[in-house]
């Protein structure tokens, strides 16, 4: 056996938590000193010629490349849209970069490449710019994407972990960790009875309506992504100093979905998500915010979930019986590629 | 689909309520909070996640028990994977818990990291497609389970006898929980009130494998399903019988568990395995606790195909995995736990495993984190 070497990458450096964050604390910043990365939000926000420009990128290396409610192409554009739009940018131009492998189906590269362009046109953006390069045979598994996004933000928007105040209330879109499910359940060959399809889509109309209509409510925006909702939360509350007191009750969670991860082992709460995002919100505003996201069809089943507490950082979940229970980073994703 | 049914917030803090009340009638009986232990690592999970351990707490004691079988794999075995992991052409399938365990010196998933091949799977059958896929690969399935898990790799046995794969074996470390249970039972250390039985384990061996537990140790016991209200249900059956003094083995989850046991289940197992001696992290060697692949089915033996050369094994320092599977003491008293024990850092399996105690401690109780 060799010697013992913790200096290797894990996958687990790539799920989204705990070892994530330990990589971009004690590798990453070690180099890259910039105040932006440094803020670890999903985009950067600057200033270029006194108009505010939000760019972000991610990288996509889902497996496998087509899944129920979705593929590597549609995840690819909603999710650079999605990293600008809970930034509180408009996304307006994205690049796209191509990595290929030798013997690859061309066919199902135009099947990727025009299902992202059905994605863009749904969320009003453009593909600007590209790269395409190809490796030789098991080199790469068949697709990997990078895109690249900017968007501008409104001179009103005023979001961050500054904002938030003991009283503010958590608010979540829609239904949890059906990305994740579907995404397992194709990659292992369950079958749902094809209920559980992954959320996927584009979150920019839904919150520039919102924001449109009551920006001052959102002090804050996440999407929730690897990691799923109680990785953000926690993240949240460590980056506010705030606790965070959810409801169990109130967790908007599909009974197949619930089943699905009960059967598998898994917590929705930890799941992935490509359409779903978490708001913290003024609670004056709460009540005007949920009728805003009930009026689309991408946030009919938005609910409150909780509340910002005095703290320093924990997220506890009380759960149906009265219970409480800590909720942390991801550690050890039984799910690496994931998106 | 499924679940659903069984959970009803409103009547599930009613029966709370009197499982509360109950406790304390039985504590002032006994003179000390009833000492519960659950046997199975799903039920040390579910007691966590539900809120339900937290509830209880001020009246009931909830010991975890050696029902997680990553938790009571020995470090002697997890370097054996390691080992196999390193052999030529060879890809080690196994369920994700595993890779993350750190034997002696390493960790399946740090050997994947520096190239070896490992595959995380979900359902055993998976290994016997990927045998067929790759056929210049040789597949080890890492068997690592109780009674549970022990039919569905019979029938990866018999597929492969079926389809004659020769490029496919399993490492069996399977595991039965009565012989460790009565281990358990005959240590003059161990003081437990009542026992939580594993309701998977029991729906395949039956409740009737069970009765010893009353007869001959004088201890209720009940076997529970996974849901709030029948974790509760059987709680409340075991506070009953402490308070009557009356030890019985109740089958509390008659919806799925028989008096007989899943018969084709335990005709999988006999077809396929021979009962024999395992080592046990904690227990150590316990005679008839372990499943080994048949003569018959020898060729799918990986314990058999391949000999690997191990260095002398070392159980981290500090660690206490052992005395927690025997109920010997909480998570929250190992000294290692959230300090040098942490998920992202793992010392031993409990924390590792989906199942084990200190990973349910840590991610989800209210101790007090150092």
């Amino acid at each position: 056996m060799k010697q013992q070497n913790d200096d290797v990458i894990l996958l687990a450096h790539g799920d989204g938590g705990a070892l994530t964050s330990e990589l971009i604390d004690n590798l990453f910043q070690k180099y890259f000193t910039s105040d932006f990365i440094r803020s670890q939000t999903d985009a950067a926000i600057f200033k270029a010629n006194s108009k505010r420009l939000a760019l972000t990128t991610d990288s996509f290396v889902v497996n496998p490349l087509f899944f129920p409610g979705g593929d590597i192409g549609k995840l690819a554009v909603c999710g650079t849209v999605n990293d600008l739009a809970v930034s509180g940018a408009h996304p307006v131009y994205l690049a796209a970069s191509f990595i290929i492998e030798e013997g690859f189906e061309r066919t199902m590269l135009e099947k990727v490449v025009s299902s992202m362009a059905a994605s863009c046109n749904e969320a009003g953006v453009e593909i600007v710019a590209g790269d395409t390069k190809v490796v030789e045979r098991d080199h790469l598994d068949k697709l990997f994407i990078t895109t690249t996004g900017v968007g501008w933000v409104s001179p009103e928007i005023d979001m961050g972990y500054h904002r938030i105040l003991p009283g503010d209330l958590i608010v979540v879109n829609g239904n949890l960790g059906e990305h994740g499910i579907a995404v397992m359940g194709q990659r292992h060959g369950f079958d749902f009875d094809n209920q559980i399809i992954s959320d996927c889509a584009p979150l920019n109309i839904i919150i520039k309506n919102l924001l449109q209509q009551c920006s001052g409510g959102v002090k804050l925006m996440r999407d929730l992504t690897r990691g799923g909702f109680a990785t953000a939360t926690k993240e949240i509350a460590m980056s506010s100093g705030r606790d965070v007191w959810l409801k169990e009750d109130h967790m908007p969670i599909a009974p197949v979905v619930q089943g699905a991860a009960r059967m598998l082992g898994l917590d929705p709460l930890y799941l992935a998500n490509e359409g779903k995002f978490l708001m913290i919100v003024d609670p004056k505003e709460a009540d005007t915010i949920l009728e805003i996201l009930h009026h689309d069809s991408l946030g009919v089943n938005a609910q409150i979930v909780g509340e910002v507490k005095i703290g320093n950082g924990n997220v506890y979940l009380e759960t149906m019986l009265g219970g409480t229970k800590f909720l942390d980073l991801m550690t050890g994703s039984p799910l690496p590629r994931i998106c | 689909m499924m679940g659903d049914k069984l959970s009803n917030p409103a009547m599930e803090k009613k029966i709370l309520s009197k499982v509360i009340e109950q406790a304390e009638r039985v504590a002032n009986h006994l003179g000390h909070r009833p000492v519960l232990m659950e046997v199975c690592g799903t039920h040390t999970v579910a007691l966590s996640r539900s809120g339900l351990r937290d509830r209880l707490r001020a009246v009931i004691e909830l010991r975890s028990g050696p029902g997680c079988p990553v938790c009571v794999t020995a470090v002697e075995d997890l370097d054996r994977m390691i080992a196999l992991s390193q052999l030529p052409k060879v890809m080690i399938v196994t369920f994700g818990d595993m890779v993350r365990v750190p034997g002696s010196m390493s960790s399946l998933e740090k050997e994947r990291a520096r190239g070896a091949e490992v595959r995380v799977i979900y359902s055993p059958l998976e290994a016997i497609e990927l045998a067929k896929a790759y056929p210049d690969r040789e597949i080890i399935l890492i068997g690592v389970g109780f009674e549970t898990t022990a039919p569905l790799i019979g029938i990866c046995i018999k597929d492969a006898y079926q389809y004659h794969l020769t490029n496919f074996s399993i490492l069996s470390l399977h595991k039965r929980v009565q012989p460790a249970l009565q281990n358990l039972l005959e240590d003059l250390e161990f003081s437990v009130d009542g026992l939580i039985l594993p309701g998977h384990v029991c729906a395949i061996e039956g409740c009737q494998a069970y009765n010893f537990i009353a007869k001959d140790y004088e201890i209720p016991a009940v076997v529970t399903g996974f849901e709030s209200l029948d974790m509760m249900g059987s709680i409340f059956i075991l506070l009953e019988m402490l308070e009557k003094r009356a030890p019985q083995v109740i089958n509390g989850y008659t919806r799925v568990v028989k008096e007989e046991g899943n018969i084709k289940a335990q005709r999988m197992i006999k077809t396929c395995f021979n009962k024999g001696g395992a080592i046990w992290r904690g227990l150590g060697f316990i005679s008839d606790s372990g499943l080994s692949i048949k003569e018959k089915y020898s060729d799918y033996d990986a314990g058999r195909k391949f000999s690997v050369k191990m260095s002398q094994t070392q159980i981290p320092k500090g660690c206490c995995c052992g005395d927690l599977m025997k109920g010997k003491m909480m998570p929250q008293q190992c000294p290692l736990l959230g300090t040098h024990c942490t998920p992202t850092n793992p010392v031993g399996p409990c924390m590792v495993s989906s199942e084990g105690p200190c990973g349910a401690y840590y991610l989800y109780e209210h101790y007090n984190r150092k």
